[in-house]
């Protein structure tokens, strides 16, 4: 129980750490964005041949006309008192499309990280039980693939094949069948809406449509997690404890999972995090190619329209989480490492 | 032998490895009885640890049985199956490992992890399991066991993971103990206080132990009957005492030899017969400094701490002349690491003075002391051959490296003779000198760190251990070739071990620390002869001594 408060604490120290971290992206994405071409009264004025009166008009309505010091201490300001601007694209607050979006992108991650990790694990295992098998060439081969085809193609190929031919998965639009009714939202995640609600045929509808992208986000990760895995395992096996383990006639099960996979697991975690974070931003393509309405899709389309408010507040959002992850990270790490103290 | 409990022949263990096949045991023949003790010495690379984890099947998945027939209470457990052996391990045989802390699994607790050796073999409910594991902890004389069980490794001394490991391996009361080095590493009066408990656990259980190690002395001190290997081979079975008194092979000869005793000399170290390939070196004889003339270095009023901890040297005062040898003892966290990198400048003193030909030097900021002119006079020799030489520098890059530095020497004809003549001057090959690090043995890595610390003619030179990385026979060499070299260049040596014998060997006088304080310090002879202090008695006792009828009237 002391060894959990000192985690808390640590984390505690290493959040109030990361906080100057995160003002800087703050600042940094509304300077780049300023400094990117593309202006955006041009493109919300009201056709290609708007006047310039109507541009300058739109312009001061955005407050795009004063210095960009003070613009920039006007978004301060704003964000500080929680609002993120809004949206020229949508006409709603930044912060309610995030909040709208973000649940369907973290349990599109969640269960792309869960897929992978319960594949790369065992593979990884299974690999460094028999280094230089064929189930090892077998686990390295997949793993290559995996990382070779990009997630829009094996994306379009897990349509192609689970809806095109086989007919086995529902129509790749979204995370509902668009006639279906939605169960009342609580946390966002549809899964857990559909249980809490007692829906199970609504959940099972949710689940076909997530398990595709799921699918094919999660074949892209298989590899680090398979790799890291592997290679932590291969150190663990052939480590002094292990041998001790297997001295005093430990059964075979017990060297392997209570004595090797415990102490190889550690580098898998941080990977993990690692792994969750980048996902939840670089899922666009998935996103695009599942019309998922996730919050990566979300910002992409607000870039491309130079809508400068969405950009920057998934900016702010993305570092937020990466902050949180690895905060998670840091404490899975303090409970599972004894050595881990407060440092 | 009546009962022969354990009964190898003609045993033979091949490893594959990258450069073919490498045979690490050509055919070993012996057989143990119940309840007895053998001791199994040998060098690195001898085949001694992998006889041990033949008998035990613990080799590396590189490692295969060729030939040869291992026989267990008359079965032969050469060829049964892995199933069949997980019966065997931990019930009828256990190991106890080097380094106990790497053998134990760092992320559960140490009952845990006793409590796992003991259901492995018994069905029983956890917590029966766990009461028994408090039970051995006890027996493993470990204070305060029940605040032990939820203890993990690195919260435990090494002596304390060793006793744990103890008590893992005689958990369920084999009737064979393999220790494999159980020692090295630790202390010599832990190394006592845990080779006493092992010996006298073994006799009260009845238990047939195999010592492994590479200390002659150790194996003579805890063993009925010693056997010697050498490169895969055995080449002498005996007592302990006729083994020393009367060695009949030639290996045996130059390992008794080597080892040095109380009693030793550094010119003894070598058997007579090849004491005649030694060029004698003649001996000036030392010129008395004139009155006056400041010592070399002098050392006062001495104390460091660390942050916020207890201080690790303090009030610690010396001086050494020059071409003195003073020998600087005392166990793991006395502080004479940190003594001795504080006088060669690589670390910064809390409080005190050091002065060098008068001069003080203490003040220099260590970061700074390189640009100091004093800093090709002190030079250091470190502990580990292997990770102290940089792994991308030829052997030539390496001793040239000081030259270049710190002697004002350019690239060039002369900085090529100059690291030639220090080479030779270390018995280091001359065509060695372009190999890297990884393609020396470990005594040329040793040569190679000598010459480095020699190559801008230093006035002190520091050793840190300079020898304990090395197998006996190599020590032996190492040791003679740095007296030589005290004596050709009227070096001073400031020499830090823990190995008593050895510095009752090199050194003029010797300082005892204890808890970064001095306790004792004088002419190395006497003082190891007649210690006038509870603590430096017990240093003392705890060596292990080849002959102790004769150690005791050699005094």
């Amino acid at each position: 129980m002391q060894a959990l408060g000192a985690t808390v604490v640590r984390a505690g120290r290493r959040f109030l750490s990361s906080l100057p971290a995160l003002f800087g992206v703050l600042v940094f994405t509304f300077l780049l964005m300023r400094v990117l071409p593309g202006d955006p009264a041009v493109f919300f004025a009201s056709g290609p041949n708007a006047g310039k009166e109507e541009i300058e008009v739109i312009r001061k309505q955005m407050g795009l006309n004063k210095p960009v010091p003070e613009q920039l201490m006007l978004y301060l300001y704003d964000v500080g008192s929680g609002n993120l601007g809004r949206s020229m694209m949508t006409g709603q607050l930044v912060t309610k499309d995030l909040r709208e979006r973000l649940p369907a992108s973290l349990e599109l991650t969640f269960t792309a990280l869960l897929i992978a990790l319960v594949t790369a694990v065992p593979l990884g295992v299974l690999a460094a039980l028999r280094p230089g098998s064929i189930i090892d060439h077998g686990v390295r081969f997949f793993c290559a693939l995996g990382v070779c085809v990009p997630t829009f193609v094996s994306g379009l190929l897990l349509i192609y094949v689970f809806y095109y031919l086989l007919g086995l998965a529902p129509d790749p639009t979204g995370r509902v069948d668009i006639f279906a009714s939605l169960p009342p939202r609580r946390t966002g995640f549809l899964l857990i809406d559909f249980l809490l609600a007692g829906d199970f045929d609504g959940w099972w509808a949710a689940f076909r449509q997530l398990i595709l992208p799921a699918l094919s986000m999660a074949l892209f990760v298989v590899a680090p997690l398979a790799r890291i895995t592997r290679a932590s395992m291969l150190v663990s096996l052939g480590s002094d404890f292990v041998r001790t383990a297997r001295s005093v006639g430990l059964p075979w099960w017990r060297v392997v999972v209570t004595y090797a996979l415990r102490n190889a697991i550690l580098p898998v975690i941080t990977i993990a995090g690692i792994v969750f974070s980048t996902m939840l931003g670089a899922n666009v393509l998935v996103e695009k190619v599942f019309s998922w309405p996730g919050v990566a899709s979300y910002a992409l389309d607000a870039l491309l329209s130079s809508d400068y408010a969405p950009v920057q507040g998934f900016v702010l959002l993305m570092a937020t989480v990466f902050v949180i992850v690895n905060l998670l990270v840091d404490i899975l790490y303090g409970i599972a490492d004894p050595r881990v103290t407060i440092g | 032998m009546t009962s022969s409990l354990l009964a190898l022949s003609d045993l033979h263990v091949t490893f594959s490895t990258r450069r073919g096949l490498v045979e690490a045991v050509r055919g070993v023949t012996l057989s143990l009885g119940e309840g007895e003790m053998l001791g199994l010495v040998g060098e690195s690379g001898s085949g001694k640890s992998v006889t041990g984890f033949a008998i035990t099947r613990l080799l590396d998945a590189a490692g295969r049985i060729t030939a040869g027939h291992i026989r267990f209470r008359g079965q032969d457990i050469t060829r049964i199956s892995a199933g069949d052996f997980r019966h065997l391990h931990g019930a009828a045989m256990a190991m106890i490992f080097q380094n106990p802390r790497a053998a134990l699994n760092p992320i559960r607790a140490v009952g845990d992890q006793i409590a796992d050796a003991i259901t492995a073999h018994k069905r029983m409910p956890r917590d029966e399991a766990r009461a028994q594991a408090l039970e051995l902890l006890r027996a493993v004389q470990i204070r305060d066991p029940e605040k032990r069980m939820a203890a993990y490794p690195h919260e435990l001394s090494g002596g304390m993971c060793q006793r744990v490991m103890i008590a893992m391996a005689i958990s369920c009361n084999p009737a064979l103990l393999i220790a494999d080095e159980p020692t090295t590493g630790l202390d010599v009066t832990t190394q006592k206080v845990v080779m006493d408990l092992l010996t006298g656990i073994a006799a009260e259980r009845g238990m047939a132990t195999i010592l492994i190690t590479h200390d002659l002395g150790l194996a003579a001190r805890y063993c009925r009957r010693v056997v010697v290997m050498e490169q895969g081979r055995l080449v002498e079975e005996a007592e302990p005492t006729t083994l020393f008194h009367a060695p009949r092979h030639p290996y045996t000869k130059r390992l008794v030899a080597a080892s040095p005793t109380a009693s030793s000399r550094i010119a003894d170290l070598v058997p007579e017969e090849e004491r005649g390939r030694q060029i004698a070196v003649p001996v000036a004889a030392r010129p008395q400094p004139a009155p006056g003339t400041p010592p070399l270095l002098e050392v006062q009023k001495l104390a460091k701490r660390f942050d916020e901890g207890a201080a690790a040297v303090a009030d610690f005062s010396m001086t050494i002349s020059a071409g003195e040898s003073v020998g600087l003892v005392g166990e793991s966290g006395s502080g004479k690491s940190t003594t001795s990198r504080i006088i060669c400048r690589l670390i910064d003193p809390s409080e005190g003075e050091i002065a060098f030909e008068g001069q003080s030097i203490g003040h220099i900021p260590a970061r700074d002391f390189h640009r100091s002119p004093f800093r090709k006079d002190i030079q250091i020799v470190f502990q580990d051959p292997n990770d102290s030489l940089n792994p991308r520098f030829t052997a030539f890059d390496c001793i040239a490296h000081p030259m270049l530095r710190l002697g004002g020497l350019r690239a060039g004809d002369a900085l090529r003779q100059r690291v030639e003549e220090c080479a030779r001057r270390v018995g280091l090959g001359i065509e060695l000198l372009t190999r890297f690090p990884h393609q020396l043995s470990g005594g040329q890595k040793a040569r190679v760190g000598i010459a480095r610390a020699i190559a801008c003619r230093p006035r002190l030179l520091v050793l840190d251990e300079p020898t304990a990385a090395l197998d006996v026979s190599v020590q032996a060499v190492v040791l003679q070739l740095l007296d030589r070299l005290r004596r050709e260049d009227d070096l001073a040596f400031l020499f830090v071990s823990h190995d008593l014998n050895v510095v009752r060997m090199m050194c003029d006088r010797t300082i005892v620390l204890q808890n970064g304080r001095i306790v004792e310090q004088g002419e190395s002879r006497a003082m190891f002869d007649n210690p006038k202090t509870a603590y430096t008695r017990e240093l003392v006792e705890a060596v292990p001594h080849i002959e102790p009828e004769l150690a005791a009237t050699a005094t």
